[in-house]
């Protein structure tokens, strides 16, 4: 493969809103998005795990994606979404408030984040772009999932 | 795809098992005086295919025990050897270290030599006088599967060069290999009749001639007699062949190996034979070199004729004889309209092998998984339609009963696809018996019932090691020594039996033994004195029985070697129940010990208790709940600044808030009019467990939350429910293991609340 | 045209094997467990050989090509023993019942097809 292709190739994002800001997944990593149903609670859970939910017939652990990032949490209507996708051969639902759009991008156009700012939400950015004027945040969906560590705890 | 030899391999494993089994199964009837002729026959095969696909595999090692096992039961097959007790006790020992040789290949394990030298040596002598050829000599050669085109890229094989492999060694050695290569050779080849009723055909000898170089074919037709004298089945035509090619006499003999004896057969160089030819100069034979000759055509495709037509022959009265009629019929052009053998075919029964298939396990617990799915919703389905008032009496409502009843049967039917018999697990315990009992120097026999009972092939596996040791104890602790049973007027032999059978949707497995019963005296003084119960304590015969599920507790007065492992009945019993499954224990004094084992048949589906707490809806494993009261404001006792104990009858029991537990909410404090649930752990100690309401009583299908999440304190799984809305099945001894107890907040913690 | 082969051995590792050789080079093989199941399957069958073990339950080896031989239809299917024993006189045997050659097991794969090109062209 060429370096030209390279330069070209493109990155579908679907983009969402969480915690009044705009964030987005590789479009590849989604499974589905489906509405907001009440979650079953787990236990001694950390607190942004939101609970499990009946995927047709599965288990899926469900994240608040606001508390994972150390946003406000608004209240959970049915106008939120859960985006199910695939983080290391698990299927996770990511709570959020809406999703808003597909954007291609440029991986050219995809910039890794400063690494200055010291809040939580940083250590879940891959990358940062701009599309119509917005900063688009890139999840780094591996860092999303809490660890059998954290589990355990 | 996988590697097909390693799947072969595998699969060669499985029916090794398979091939142990029927081994067993055959030495038992031989013991048990139920052999037939065929028993021995049935054990010897068994043995056989283990070797035969084993070798295969070049599994030296397995080969040459299970060479050594066989040449001893062919020996027995034959009549040279006699089975009494002694000698079927090797058999059943041999059959023992066979298993051992087959997991440990198959583990890729290296086995304790020892004492397989001992049996080999014990089956040599058996069987010294036997020769070896009446086996054949057998030779380990590992199949390699270097197909031309089973590369890894998939290619499709390369048909054309297999044909095309010069090397024909089909393992005969030939005496006069010794032969030079050479450019000419001469071969002279008259089959004989019997080489036509075996089937073989000439012309594909030709032909793996013509491969060797190139040929020259002249076919005598001298003896070709008048079409209306001519035997379709006699041999008629002999061949001359001048070879042209770098190979030697050996080579060229192996194309002849099959047809060795069914013909009159010559090799010679072509110098040889000119010389030969010199010498008997005058004869009537034929002046080679003037013969015209007829090519093999080694690309002929036409099967229908399957003969080269030697046209141009120098015989002038046969030239219209072609060649085919002097072959057996060929099967595909000249099959005789017979109608099928009708004979054969009206009294044929349905004697075909009972087939089987084999299925990926990943698959079956997907349909498992789906079949899941199917219940639940029809679960759901139920539900909106009694919501939506339909009437009972409407034939939608009754289409909707038999609809239940389909996916039940479904359910059930998949369900049995996991199972699978016993049997095997039993076997497995016939040798901890041969082994316990010699071990300690006692007569036993192994009694076996219900073998063919199915129950989940996982809960068959995890099985293996409770029943091992409830084996062993039997064996060690359960019988008595010999001189005791004589004494107390037994047979010196004990009896060790190992039951199994469906019981009200479960199954229930059962190992006794027809010794002394349990010292209950004994048991006590122990008890206490290890503080496990009170001194004055007041025990039933049934307490005392079940304090050898104490942990720690061991009741052997001596430790011994195979069952004084520190592994008491507290372990059984713990991997037991996290079966689902409960353990009783019957004993009578002078009569014997047995143990009882109820599992759920399948670890699927689960028996549960729904219940209410908060907003969440719960599952409780039914087997853990022993009663469930609604407790009156005297029931409550408190403990501790902030735990409660509940009075049920004479006991005091620790009282948890299942909401607290799980966080759900901070204690309620009162409790007078809670619905409480009494769960029975493993050491018989009881927990009252507080929810606020019970729904139902039902099976659940069990969803496993490990893979998805992780494990969750307390949880050991999840459900889905009618409505949809998932809930979680709970591990009432986790739970239980990790309470905090608060039933009450603290006069301390309420101040700081307050403040 | 493709080849069919009736293979008849009551192990299933070598009946695995089998299929894996024969199936490798265009083969279409047909199974069977022992010798009566092996007349059953051969019913309607025209294989243009015939490999068959001898050690098998219900109806060994030698039985079953004795019974192939006795039908007309497949008096000149060549059969092709495939057995662990290579001493001659169960070679003998085996060619007295009707047997058309041999392959000693455990086969190589290549020598088997050679096998077969040898008495099925």
């Amino acid at each position: 493969m060429s370096t030209e292709k390279q330069k070209s190739a493109a990155v579908e994002l679907l983009s969402f809103r969480v915690g009044e800001q705009e964030y987005s997944v590789d479009i590849m990593s989604v499974r589905e998005i489906r509405g907001w149903t009440r979650a079953t609670t787990l236990p001694h859970s950390p607190a942004y795990v939101r609970g499990v939910i009946n995927l047709r017939g599965t288990v899926l652990p469900v994240i608040d994606l606001a508390t994972r990032l150390g946003l406000p949490r608004g209240q959970v209507t049915d106008r939120n979404v859960i985006i199910v996708v695939d983080i290391a051969g698990r299927t996770v639902g990511l709570l959020v408030e809406a999703v808003s759009d597909i954007l291609t991008v440029p991986q050219d156009d995809l910039a890794p984040p400063p690494s200055l700012a010291a809040d939580e939400a940083q250590t879940f950015i891959k990358a940062l772009t701009i599309v119509d004027g917005r900063m688009i945040r890139v999840l780094d969906l591996s860092s999303v999932m809490p660890t059998a560590a954290t589990i355990a705890a | 795809m996988a590697d097909p030899m390693e799947e072969i391999r595998a699969s060669f494993f499985i029916e090794c098992e398979e091939l142990l089994e029927a081994m067993q199964d055959g030495l038992q009837m031989l013991e048990d005086g139920a052999a037939d002729g065929e028993t021995i026959n049935v054990v010897f095969r068994a043995v056989h295919s283990i070797k035969g696909g084993a070798g295969a595999f070049g599994l030296d090692a397995l080969v040459a025990f299970a060479h050594t096992f066989e040449t001893a039961l062919d020996g027995v097959r034959s009549g040279r050897i006699d089975v009494d007790g002694d000698r079927l006790k090797l058999f059943f020992r041999c059959g023992d270290l066979l298993a051992d040789h087959v997991r440990a290949t198959r583990d890729g394990e290296t086995l304790e030599t020892a004492a397989h030298e001992q049996v080999v040596e014990a089956l040599e002598a058996l069987g010294g006088d036997l020769e070896e050829e009446e086996i054949g000599d057998f030779q380990p050669m590992a199949m390699s599967l270097d197909l031309p085109g089973l590369g890894s890229d998939g290619d499709l094989p390369d048909l054309g060069s297999l044909g095309g492999l010069p090397d024909l060694d089909f393992g005969m050695d030939f005496g006069e290999g010794g032969a030079t290569a050479s450019g000419a050779w001469l071969i002279r080849f008259a089959p004989k009749d019997e080489l036509y009723s075996t089937g073989n055909e000439p012309l594909y000898l030709l032909r793996a001639l013509a491969d060797l170089g190139e040929v020259e074919v002249t076919a005598d037709t001298d003896r070709v007699p008048d079409l209306d004298a001519l035997d379709p089945a006699a041999a008629c035509i002999s061949w001359t062949i001048l070879l042209t090619a770098d190979t030697d006499e050996a080579t060229i003999r192996e194309v002849f190996d099959f047809v060795d004896g069914l013909c009159e057969l010559s090799i010679k160089t072509a110098a040889d034979d000119a010389q030969s030819n010199a010498d008997a100069l005058g004869e009537a034979d034929l002046p080679l070199l003037d013969l015209p000759v007829a090519e093999v055509e080694p690309e002929h495709d036409a099967p229908a004729a399957p003969t080269p037509e030697p046209e141009p022959v120098a015989v002038p009265e046969s030239v219209a004889v072609p060649v085919a009629v002097a072959l057996a019929p060929p099967s595909t052009a000249t099959r005789p309209a017979l109608t099928a053998a009708p004979s054969a075919a009206s009294d044929r029964k349905p004697t075909a092998p009972h087939a089987t298939v084999r299925v990926d396990l990943e698959r079956i617990d997907r349909l498992v998984n789906l079949v899941g799915e199917l219940v639940i919703n029809q679960a759901m389905l139920s539900q909106s339609v009694r919501e939506a008032g339909v009437p009972q009496t409407s034939p939608a409502s009754s289409r909707l009963d038999e609809f239940l009843q389909l996916t039940r049967d479904i359910q059930e039917c998949v369900m049995m696809i996991r199972a699978q018999p016993v049997k095997s697990l039993f076997q497995r315990m016939g040798r901890i018996v041969r082994e316990a009992a010699a071990a300690v120097g006692k007569d036993v026999r192994l009694h076996t019932d219900g073998e063919a009972t199915e129950i989940d092939k996982t809960v068959v596996e995890l099985l293996a090691e409770p029943l091992m040791h409830m084996i062993r104890n039997a064996v060690d602790h359960g019988l008595e020594k010999t001189e005791a049973r004589i004494a107390a007027g037994k047979s010196p032999e004990g009896l060790v039996t190992l039951s199994a059978g469906h019981r009200s949707g479960r199954v229930v497995i059962e190992i006794g033994d027809d010794g002394a019963g349990i010292n209950r005296a004994r048991v006590l003084k122990k008890a206490i004195e290890k503080k496990l119960i009170p001194a004055d304590a007041q025990l039933t015969e049934s307490e005392i029985d079940n304090l050898l599920f104490m942990p720690g507790f061991s009741t052997a007065a001596e430790v011994t070697s195979i069952s004084g492992r520190g592994v008491g009945m507290d372990v059984v019993r713990t991997a037991i129940v996290s079966l689902g499954g409960r353990i009783s224990i019957t004993s009578r004094e002078g009569a014997g010990t047995t143990f009882s084992i109820s599992l759920p048949l399948t670890l699927a589906v689960l028996d549960g208790m729904v219940v209410r707490v908060e907003e969440e809806t719960l599952v409780i494993p039914l087997a853990a709940i022993v009663e469930t009261l609604t407790l009156n404001s005297t029931d409550v006792r408190t403990l501790g600044p902030e735990t409660q104990v509940v009075r049920v009858r004479d006991a005091f029991l620790p009282l948890l808030d299942l909401g607290t537990e799980l966080g759900y909410r901070t204690p309620r404090g009162d409790y007078s009019g809670a619905i409480v649930l009494l769960i029975t752990q493993e050491d018989n100690s009881r927990t009252a467990l507080v929810v606020d309401a019970i729904e139902d009583q039902r099976q659940v299908v069990i969803k496993g939350l490990h893979d998805s999440y992780g494990h969750v304190p307390g949880v050991a799984a999840a459900t889905i429910l009618g409505d949809g809305q998932i809930a979680l099945i709970l591990d009432p001894i986790d739970l239980i293991a990790n309470a905090s107890g608060r039933s009450r907040i603290s006069t301390r913690a309420e101040l700081a609340l307050a403040g | 045209m493709t080849r069919t082969v009736l293979a008849v051995d009551d192990s299933r590792t070598m009946r695995d094997m089998l299929r894996l050789a024969l199936t490798e080079v265009g083969i279409k093989a047909h199974f069977a467990e022992d010798g009566v199941h092996g007349l059953e399957v051969l019913e309607g069958l025209e294989p243009d050989a015939i490999i068959t073990d001898i050690n098998m339950p219900r109806m060994d080896g030698f039985g079953f090509i004795s019974a192939v031989r006795k039908r007309p239809e497949y008096r000149g299917v060549p059969i092709l023993v495939l057995t662990t024993e290579s001493a001659p006189e169960l070679k003998q045997r085996a060619r007295e019942a009707g047997a058309t050659g041999w392959i000693v097991k455990p086969f190589d794969p290549a020598k088997l097809v050679r096998a077969i090109d040898m008495v099925a062209g």
